[in-house]
């Protein structure tokens, strides 16, 4: 592409309906999220109950705000109605991304790819002018008021969305996805009592049929929701793919969320009319937002700076997912760089973690009861992930420091059992791991993986 | 294709089985009618015995029958070991194994209870001064010899007061049991029973859960790791079963051993015959770990604990004094089969351990 090309193309207009129709789905499904999170009691069971929270590698400082976490829900649920609305939208999008990315990082241990998404989606949103049309705000304001945005502004949730299938196709491509069948033989078979597939369900060559079909879904369906041909069978099969996974696994919003969102590969035209609808529906008159006019942003420069963000953003999509290859080992072993790359529903993973303290002067030792200190949540999670085990062995020795041990020595004697494999030992049992930091390559404090899974 | 995807969004935990599957309602058919159901029938009786021995006692307290209640009181103590594992439906709601043992029991409260006269057994604060650790105190702690004992329901002021705590104690186990018997003999077995679909409230993963839970706190951590010290670093000899009585620790210990085995293999209560199980759903399943079946292995690992704690003194308080190197390494074989049950049985069966209703991606 030559430059004069790709200013070209910055300069493109698209009718903006996709955009807004993209907006008012995200504040509703977000709200609605909201809304179920709380009304199941997660808020307390998740961030308020646990004495000690998982926290990420440099958000340490982001810990829940005791009751005063229920606010911050409330203001992450309402300013996805005022984004819904487009009602003061870059502040609200604003906020919604800063409320709901510090409630994810509060804790890792309730870490979703489909949370991650919503937070990176939300980010980008914050650079898009969602609210130029169809919005309070363009109500409001005639200045804003604009039929035509920049079509790069709506390619850019379609990009996001194709790295997200794409990439999660990429990761399907491995030995025990594609030659195992792992590890949906272990999942599938358990959902016996499913009509017509329960039974299905426990032959084997279904696991291998669900598992190519998946891999291959993933991999191909940016390309056909871009192909305007083959976009109606796409979007048929994300909306069946997606309340498959509804059926087969406790998935939450994200089925739908995926399903709503795909409808930004349409042509303005549907969108119009949903629009339309919507209007109709809500007796507001959608043709004085028909203006023909076109959305500039307010300062040349915001246009270049927003650009530029977007540009960087959209780089490290596409090379977060692979910075495992910059760690030794085998990646479902240690974990090394797995997170906020797309590896969705890729590994079955159980462990067990046994901590042992030891009092050096002494040398009176005993074991940890995991309870004391963890919800049964945290604990599962925490057992088979190399950083969980690591930071709260760090925290034991913290505390147990205080409890007047010199010096603790904490080691752990853990096992894990990775997608139908026998269990193993997990961490090295004779290794002090308050002498283990986080920046130490995993390799070193790990039992080797006794088994080889090929791809990538 | 929506309806179909309706219909199995709706869908109850009615099971659509043909024939190659592997019956998963017969396994929870196994357990509830010949396993859960005929070791509760076996207890109740043995509840009754006690509560009627109880009666004799305070009627008449004697050597002769303080010697009949305290073999009704071990007798049935161990049939307990056989029924404590089920905590779920009534048993879960009434906090049975919380009220019939907690131990070390707290002589304190029994005594202020008995200074006192009123105290009400219901109530959750008083779990730890009743069931079969606080008989086993009143009907062998509370003095040195037999006949100072029996000195406490005949000539001591209080004499009443204690004849009614122990009758108020066994009376409360007895009237517990029958209410637990009671609601699997009329529904709760068929309600069990017909829960055969899969997710977590369905009976096999919270049986499988409670089972694991049993086996790692109340078996593993609670009748042998936490008297060793595994938890605290220095041995705690009281925090035993049948501290008073002394003789019984180690044998309470191997009965709740071997039921929670006969359990694993399915084997009905009180017959060497077996049916539907864990292990046969995991031989179903083909699970092996390095090239071993893994029912195999977790068999293997429960004879092992066994051979262990049959090598130990028979009051574990008195193991844990002189030689707590044995204990440990009983406590080690019984870790062993955690991990094969909590990580590998649990995987080949995916279940989720003490499921948490999160969503997942």
């Amino acid at each position: 592409m030559s430059t004069s090309s790709i200013r070209a193309y910055f300069n493109r207009t698209s009718n903006g309906a996709p955009l807004a129709v993209f907006r008012i789905l995200f504040g509703v499904l977000m709200l609605i999220s909201i809304i179920r999170f709380a009304a199941n009691g997660w808020i307390y069971k998740l961030y308020i109950e646990p004495d000690f929270h998982f926290s990420y590698a440099g958000f340490e400082w982001v810990q829940p705000l005791g009751s005063y976490t229920y606010i911050l829900f409330l203001i992450c649920g309402l300013s996805a109605i005022f984004v819904s609305l487009g009602l003061k939208y870059r502040i609200a999008i604003i906020t919604f991304f800063l409320s709901f990315t510090y409630i994810e990082l509060m804790d890792k241990t309730t870490y979703l790819n489909h949370y991650y998404f919503i937070s990176i989606l939300s980010f980008l949103m914050i650079f898009l002018p969602a609210n130029a049309y169809f919005s309070m705000d363009a109500f409001r304001n005639k200045q804003l008021r604009s039929q035509q945005v920049p079509a790069w502004t709506i390619d850019s949730i379609k990009l996001l969305l194709c790295i997200v299938y794409f990439y999660a196709g990429l990761a399907k491509l491995n030995s025990d996805w594609l030659i195992r069948a792992m590890p949906l033989e272990i999942w599938l078979p358990s959902k016996y009592s499913l009509p017509i597939l329960g039974d299905l369900f426990q032959q084997s060559w279904s696991h291998y049929a669900f598992s190519w079909a998946g891999a291959l879904y993933d991999l191909a369906i940016p390309f056909l929701l871009l192909i305007r041909r083959t976009r109606v069978l796409a979007f048929a099969l994300v909306v069946v793919f997606h309340l498959l996974t509804r059926v087969l696994f406790p998935i939450g919003m994200f089925p739908y969320i995926m399903i709503l969102s795909a409808l930004i590969f349409f042509d303005a035209g549907l969108h119009n009319k949903i629009l339309s609808y919507l209007s109709r529906w809500l007796k507001i008159s959608k043709s004085m937002f028909d203006n023909s006019e076109i959305y500039t942003f307010p300062k040349k420069w915001v246009k270049k700076a927003s650009i530029a963000l977007i540009t960087l953003f959209f780089i490290l999509q596409l090379t977060i997912p692979f910075r495992y290859l910059l760690y030794p080992g085998e990646l479902f072993w240690t974990e090394e760089g797995y997170r906020f790359s797309w590896r969705v529903m890729l590994m079955e993973k159980t462990g067990y973690a046994n901590f042992k303290v030891v009092n050096p002067d002494s040398g009176q030792r005993f074991y940890v009861d995991n309870t004391q200190f963890l919800t049964r949540f945290q604990e599962k999670q925490m057992s088979f992930q190399p950083d969980f085990i690591l930071e709260y062995a760090h925290f034991l020795e913290d505390h147990y420091e205080q409890q007047g041990i010199d010096n603790p020595e904490i080691y752990v004697d853990s096992y894990v059992a990775l997608n139908g494999r026998g269990s193993q030992p997990y961490v090295n049992p004779d290794i002090d791991l308050t002498t283990i930091t986080e920046s130490q390559n995993r390799q070193t404090w790990l039992m080797p993986f006794n088994d080889d899974i090929k791809g990538l | 294709m929506s309806l179909l995807f309706a219909w199995s969004c709706t869908d109850s935990s009615t099971s659509g089985l043909n024939e190659d599957d592997f019956a998963r309602e017969a396994i929870l058919v196994n357990w509830a009618d010949n396993i859960i159901i005929p070791a509760f029938e076996d207890f109740a009786a043995k509840t009754s015995a006690l509560k009627s021995a109880t009666e004799q006692f305070s009627n008449n307290p004697t050597q002769q029958t303080l010697a009949e209640l305290r073999q009704e009181w071990v007798e049935s103590y161990t049939a307990w070991q056989r029924v404590s594992m089920f905590e779920m439906g009534k048993a879960m709601e009434l906090r049975y194994r919380d009220n019939l043992n907690i131990y070390p029991t707290d002589t304190d409260e029994i005594l202020e209870n008995i200074r006192e006269g009123t105290y009400n057994l219901e109530l959750p604060s008083l779990n730890n001064s009743q069931g079969f650790p606080a008989l086993d105190f009143l009907l062998y702690g509370l003095d040195e010899s037999d006949q100072e004992l029996l000195s406490y329901y005949t000539t001591h002021e209080n004499a009443d007061s204690y004849k009614g705590y122990v009758t108020d104690v066994a009376t409360r186990i007895d009237t517990l049991t029958g209410t637990v018997l009671e609601e699997w003999q009329n529904g709760y077995r068929d309600e069990f029973v017909s829960n055969s679909g899969n997710g977590a409230n369905s009976s096999l993963d919270m049986m499988v859960n409670d089972y694991i839970f049993y086996y790692e706190k109340i078996l593993r951590a609670g009748k042998i790791g936490i008297p060793a010290g595994v938890f605290s670093g220095t041995a705690l000899d009281g925090h035993i079963e049948g501290f008073y009585s002394k003789v019984y620790s180690k044998s309470l210990f191997l009965e709740s051993l071997r039921a929670s085995q006969n359990f694993f293999n399915g084997r009905h209560f009180g017959s060497q015959a077996t049916g539907e199980s864990l292990s046969s759903y995991l031989e179903f399943l083909n699970s092996t770990k390095d090239g071993s079946a893994l029912s195999g292995l977790i068999n293997s690992q429960f004879e092992e604990a066994r051979l262990r704690a049959e090598g130990l003194e028979s009051n574990l308080s008195d193991q844990v004094k002189k030689n707590n190197t044995k204990m440990l390494s009983a406590y080690d074989a019984l870790q062993r089969n955690v991990v094969f049950m909590k990580v590998d049985m649990l995987q080949a069966l995916n279940i989720n351990v003490d499921y948490v209703d999160a969503d997942g991606d």
